[in-house]
C-alpha cells in the first residue's frame, strides 16, 4: 500500500480524474439499477444529493429491492457509514476556520477525498487534494446517477437482463480491497455464513445485520490498518 | 425507500462526518474503535453480497443469479475493470435464464 500512496502523491490530478471516471460509472449503475428495480426516479437522485455515500446507497437500495423494510435499509446504511466517523477525525485539521467550511467540507468526507488528502504531506496540498476530490466527485456522482436513471427506464424486464446479479457484483467489487486483509476477511466470511443460515427464519433485511456478530472474532491484537477501505 | 428513511440515513451519515471536524482535537478515537468500524463495513457488504446472491425472500434464489455473481466476483478478484465485472455478472445470469435455468 505504501508505494501506491507515493505514486498518488506524484500525480494527484491524473489519479483524481481516474477515480472520478470510475465513480461516474458506479453512479450510472446505481441510477440505472435502482430505477430498473422498480424505484421511482427521485429516490436514487435525492439519495445521491443528500447521502453522497455510494456504498450505503447501494446497500440501502439492495435491502429494499430484496424485500426488506425501510428500517433495515437505514440501519444497514448507517452501520456501513460508521467508518466515516474516523475519516472525519483524520481530516479535522483541514476543516478548521469558519462554520461554513466545516459544514460543506463535512458533506465531502468520503473514502476517496480522505485518501487523496492523506496521501499529501504538505498541509496546503492536503487541503487542495481534499476539496478537489470532494467537489469533483460530488458533481460527477450526482450527474451520473441522474443520467443512469434514464438508462434504467429504457430497460424492461430486469430479471431477463440479469440485473439482480449486477447489484451484488457491484457490492463485491467495492468490498474486495478490504477483504484482502485476513483479519477483515475472517469476520466477514463468518458473518456471511450466519446471515445465509438465518435467512429462512428472519424477516428480509435482518439477516444482513446479524452478520455483524462476525465482529466478535476481531482479535484484540489486530491493529488498525489506516487505508484499506475503498467504498465510493 | 420512503422520504423519512432517506432523510434519516442522510442525517445519520452527516452526523458521522461532522463529529470529527467539530470536536477537533478534543477527542481521539482508539485504534480498536477505528478498526472495528472499518471491519463492520466489510462484514456488512459481504453479507449483502452473499444473501442477495443466494436468497430471495426466505428461500433459494435459483442458480442463475449466484452463477452470474460468481463470474463477476472471479473477474473482480483478477482485477478486471469495474464495467466488465458488472456486465459479465448480468450477462451470465441473463444467458442462463434464457437457457432455462431458474
Amino acid at each position: 500500500m505504501r508505494s501506491l500512496w507515493r505514486t498518488v502523491a506524484l500525480a494527484p490530478v491524473r489519479d483524481i480524474a481516474l477515480v472520478c471516471l470510475a465513480d461516474g460509472i458506479v453512479g450510472l449503475s446505481f441510477g440505472a439499477i435502482s430505477v430498473a428495480g422498480g424505484l421511482p426516479t427521485w429516490v436514487p437522485v435525492v439519495m445521491s444529493l443528500v447521502i453522497f455515500a455510494g456504498g450505503a446507497q447501494f446497500s440501502a437500495v439492495a435491502v429494499v429491492l430484496a424485500g426488506g423494510g425501510p428500517v433495515a435499509a437505514v440501519v444497514a446504511g448507517l452501520v456501513l457509514n460508521a467508518r466515516l466517523l474516523p475519516f472525519g477525525f483524520a481530516v479535522t485539521d483541514l476543516l478548521q476556520g469558519s462554520w461554513w467550511r466545516k459544514l460543506t467540507g463535512s458533506l465531502l468526507i468520503i473514502d476517496e477525498s480522505v485518501a487523496f488528502a492523506l496521501a499529501q504531506r504538505e498541509p496546503k496540498r492536503r487541503s487542495a487534494a481534499f476539496w478537489t476530490t470532494g467537489i469533483s466527485l460530488y458533481v460527477i456522482w450526482n450527474i451520473a446517477v441522474f443520467a443512469g436513471t434514464y438508462a434504467g427506464h429504457a430497460i424492461g424486464d430486469t430479471n431477463a437482463f440479469g440485473l439482480d446479479a449486477a447489484f451484488p457484483a457491484v457490492l463485491f467489487a467495492l468490498v474486495l480491497p478490504m477483504l484482502r486483509t485476513k483479519s477483515t476477511a475472517r469476520p466477514a466470511v463468518i458473518g456471511s455464513v450466519l446471515a445465509l443460515a438465518a435467512t429462512p427464519f428472519l424477516p428480509p433485511g435482518v439477516p444482513v445485520l446479524l452478520a455483524l456478530l462476525g465482529l466478535v472474532t476481531v482479535g484484540k491484537s489486530d491493529r488498525a490498518e489506516p487505508r484499506q477501505a475503498v467504498v465510493a | 425507500m420512503t422520504v423519512a428513511a432517506i432523510l434519516v440515513l442522510a442525517l445519520g451519515t452527516y452526523a458521522y462526518r461532522i463529529v470529527g471536524p467539530v470536536l477537533g482535537g478534543r477527542l481521539k478515537l482508539s485504534d480498536r474503535v477505528r478498526r472495528i468500524l472499518l471491519v463492520a463495513a466489510a462484514v456488512l457488504l459481504l453479507a449483502l453480497v452473499t444473501t442477495s446472491a443466494f436468497t430471495q425472500g426466505h428461500g433459494f434464489a435459483g442458480w442463475a443469479r449466484p452463477a452470474g455473481i460468481g463470474v463477476g466476483a472471479v473477474l473482480a478478484v483478477r482485477r478486471a475493470p469495474f464495467v466488465l465485472v458488472v456486465i459479465a455478472a448480468a450477462a451470465t445470469t441473463a444467458l442462463l435464464r434464457l437457457a432455462g435455468v431458474p
